[in-house]
């Protein structure tokens, strides 16, 4: 069985983000980028489930411009097979990427897509949904746990309430949460291989898909600061601000 | 709390932008690797160091190895970090590929080093010690021990040692005693006591593999007489695994003032069964081709503890409120303003990063020139790197090592009483650093190394593949103003080489008075021309920098403080070294 991982390359999460002078989004220049970590947590699954011998190949998918190679590789060198890269300038929504990896999916035939459960510089938290309503497959979203039997994948999801356990049958979608495992180290031969492993480059075009954004981006603002705390004398005033000032109670 | 965060960005600056690591590779014939690669690497040696060396650094300090009957344990943490290091495959970088290594380029290998001893300097002395051990044997052991070793030493399954110091010898080896008699079967028996042997006894690998200088019964006295065996702790089978038990002990662990995670051992051979290295009488040549590498590796533990020092105290300094800023309050929405609003606060910051980030610098081009020395294709580079390696050896050991002493010590200034109590990890800095001035060779050897053998080896060639490119530098960018403090400081480290050529060459004791002022003068020379590059590529490189103009800005400032603060000693130490040893050497031994 083949399975399919997208990876997206985001700013990485040590960095503190800063908003743009011109307010039209975040600094990417000169800023450390690396892979979604919620994707990392997905190619550590499909690695695990190679290693039990479930799966036969994986593929590492990402759709960005040509610096996304290098979060290709880091996919490749977690133990991913091959990368495809689907090129390109804009910054593609989530529809758009869904699009992508649904005329991939057609193209590669894999039994299981994983994919982060969202991604930590929009947050949209959509891709995987999306993608499994174009394929017309069941999904397995915010997956804690994954076991695989006889065309079977069995999903504990994260939800509110506590876990629910679903039962797809493959071709399946899952996105990956927090808990589902905790990604590797690559090793320095590892890293080393990745290099020569293949990673095969496509535009949008050729699946078919355009990629322009549908939303525009009105302003980009810093949260605003958080203001000084206010010292109260009694309890009475502390009502009495909490009902009128901040209008809580 | 300890703070480290891999300085990726000044790193691929030294490698890629000061030190063309581009040029470098295609020297080397190395064109099948790329910047990109040595990056996705260093990201990769950073992760590792941060999140598992790091956080078992101060647990380690505390609870320290414990022994017991001969067996001695490392801290906890340390024996899964060592398996994870040993399966990603760490250990193997730098290392031949014949033997299994990655073969990949000191350029990148000392990077990783750094990143290691800045996050965890007592773990990094266990496969520290083991790359040194196989770099000795590498050049002078048989075909046959390569064979039955190195592969395991390599991809870490086993551990390397060096035995040179006992009770009564230290930096004298002439004095030592340890025996090795002859066998039949061309083995060597060696009994003896060896002291403050790092890693020699642990339970990180199943085996331990030591080398040991030990003396023949016909051997002639002196440094002469001294050869090198391979000594493990348990004789392998011919299928390559851990046999039966040689007799060589561990009688007991040293209890230091740092360091506390490296296990430092007192080991007992007793009619041990150990294999020559090398050439009978002739092991101090194998051992100081471990010693030289090692000292380079010294100096690099000492950068990277300051680094932890530096980015500990800059992260406390600006989160400590604490006085308001003498030019009226920064911070008014604040209780305080934080610390780091004041002059000498950030005195103390800006001198340990114009260090550290120049000591980067340097290791920089020495390990380039390690690379050179034996990759270059072109003989006469072969040549020029390997005496610019034997020059700068001592340099980068002695000043890089006092330095983190220096700047770590600085670091728990700025923290204060805090920086004294434990909590946080800076006093440990300080202890963790100050062994790195005595171990390799005191630094006080280091500096007679560089003034005694250095300075007049073949006629001052060394000195001159020093001096050339600093002077052209010097020459070439004479209209910048910013070029001229090391112009100065050049100046001086000229005339000092010249006096102390002169008054050395009459009185051996000038020399040895000089040595220390002399090689703290050299190295500072050597970080001034560092920084002078870094700032002349910084100016090309900030118009059109964007998101990065920060970083440049930056380097611009740091090299100016340098330039401003630092470098100036230059003059004081050449006053102090013309002054000569009479007030020195004036006292008699009994008024002391």
């Amino acid at each position: 069985m083949k399975i399919l991982v997208p990876v997206k390359r985001v700013v990485d999460y040590n960095v503190k983000v800063r908003v743009k002078s011109d307010q039209t989004g975040v600094e990417l220049s000169g800023v450390k980028m690396a892979m979604n970590p919620f994707d990392e947590i997905a190619v550590e699954e499909a690695v695990r489930l190679k290693e039990k011998g479930v799966v036969t190949e994986i593929i590492a998918v990402s759709v960005g411009i040509t610096a996304s190679q290098e979060t290709i590789r880091t996919a490749l060198a977690m133990g991913a097979d091959r990368g495809i890269l689907v090129e390109t300038e804009a910054s593609p929504e989530p529809l758009a990427v869904a699009k992508i990896l649904k005329a991939l999916a057609d193209r590669e035939q894999p039994g299981l897509i994983i994919l982060g459960k969202q991604a930590i510089d929009d947050d949209m938290n959509a891709t995987g949904q999306m993608l499994a309503a174009l394929l017309g497959w069941p999904q397995g979203t915010f997956a804690s746990k994954v076991d695989i039997e006889d065309g079977t994948a069995t999903v504990k999801r994260e939800v509110d309430g506590g876990l629910e356990t679903v039962a797809l049958t493959m071709p399946a979608i899952i996105t990956a949460d927090l808990r589902l495992n905790e990604p590797r180290y690559a090793s320095l031969p590892n890293i080393m291989k990745a290099r020569k492993k293949p990673i095969d480059v496509v535009k949008p075009a050729d699946l078919g898909v355009d990629p322009a954004p549908r939303l525009s981006t009105l302003k980009v603002v810093e949260p605003p600061k958080r203001q000084a705390g206010k010292k109260v004398k009694s309890v009475a005033e502390l009502v009495d601000k909490l009902r009128n000032e901040a209008k809580v109670i | 709390m300890q703070v480290y965060s891999a300085p990726l960005r000044d790193m691929r600056f030294v490698l890629h932008e000061l030190h063309d690591s581009a040029g470098h590779l295609e020297a080397i014939g190395r064109t099948d690797l790329n910047g990109e690669l040595i990056d996705s690497i260093l990201e990769e040696a950073a992760k590792f160091a941060q999140e598992v060396l790091l956080p078992i650094n101060m647990s380690g300090d505390e609870e320290g190895c414990r022994y017991e009957n001969g067996v001695v344990r490392t801290p906890r943490g340390f024996k899964e970090a060592y398996d994870m290091f040993r399966e990603n495959g760490w250990g193997a970088l730098s290392s031949p590929a014949e033997f299994g290594g990655q073969d990949l380029p000191e350029i990148l290998s000392k990077m990783v080093e750094e990143m290691q001893c800045s996050a965890n300097l007592s773990f990094g002395l266990y496969p520290g010690l083991t790359h040194g051990a196989v770099l000795a044997m590498l050049d002078h052991a048989s075909e046959e021990l390569k064979a039955r070793y190195l592969p395991k030493m390599i991809d870490g399954t086993w551990s390397g040692t060096m035995n040179l110091t006992e009770a009564h010898c230290g930096t004298d080896l002439g004095l030592l005693r340890t025996r090795a008699v002859p066998q039949a079967d061309g083995s060597y028996r060696l009994t003896g006591t060896k002291i403050f042997i790092s890693a020699g006894e642990h339970d990180l690998t199943e085996n331990i593999i030591h080398l040991v200088l030990a003396r023949l019964p016909d051997a002639p006295k002196g440094v002469k007489g001294i050869s090198l065996f391979v000594v493990p702790k348990f004789l392998p089978t011919d299928d390559g695994r851990p046999g039966q038990r040689n007799g060589v002990t561990c009688a007991g662990i040293e209890h230091k003032m740092g360091l506390k995670g490296s296990a430092t051992c007192q080991l007992v051979f007793e009619d041990a069964t150990g294999w020559l290295v090398g050439e009978v009488n002739k092991g101090l040549t194998g051992m100081f081709t471990m010693m030289n590498a090692e000292r380079l590796s010294v100096g690099i533990q000492g950068l990277g503890v300051a680094e932890t020092a530096y980015q500990s105290a800059a992260a406390y300094a600006k989160d400590r409120l604490q006085g308001r800023s003498l030019a009226g309050a920064k911070y008014p929405e604040k209780a305080a303003d934080p610390i780091i609003v004041h002059p000498d606060v950030r005195r103390s910051l800006m001198t340990i990063r114009a260090y550290v980030e120049g000591c980067r610098a340097l290791a920089g081009w020495v390990a380039k020139a390690l690379d050179l020395e034996t990759k270059a294709t072109d003989p006469e580079l072969r040549q020029q790197s390997e005496d610019f390696v034997a020059l700068m050896t001592p340099v980068v050991k002695a000043l890089f090592t006092d330095l983190s002493f220096e700047m770590s010590s600085m670091a728990v200034q700025i923290y204060g009483g805090h920086g004294y109590i434990r909590d946080h990890g800076i006093e440990q800095l300080v202890r963790d650093a100050r062994i790195t001035m005595i171990y390799e060779g005191a630094n006080g050897i280091q500096a007679l190394d560089l003034v005694g053998r250095k300075l007049p080896s073949h006629m001052g060639r060394l000195m001159r593949g020093f001096f050339h490119p600093v002077q052209q530098f010097i020459e070439d960018n004479a209209s910048d103003p910013n070029v001229l403090p090391l112009a100065k400081a050049f100046g001086a480290l000229q005339q000092a080489t010249a006096h102390i050529a002169q008054a050395g060459m009459k009185d051996p004791e000038e020399a040895g008075a000089a040595a220390t002022d002399y090689l703290r003068l050299l190295g500072l020379v050597a970080l001034g021309y560092m920084w002078a590059r870094t700032a002349k590529i910084a100016n090309e490189k900030l118009p059109a920098a964007n998101g990065d103009a920060g970083f440049y800005k930056a380097k611009l400032s740091t090299a100016q403080f340098f330039n401003d603060r630092l470098l100036p000693q230059a003059g004081a130490l050449w006053g102090a070294i013309k002054a000569g040893k009479a007030s020195m050497m004036a006292l008699e031994d009994a008024a002391f």
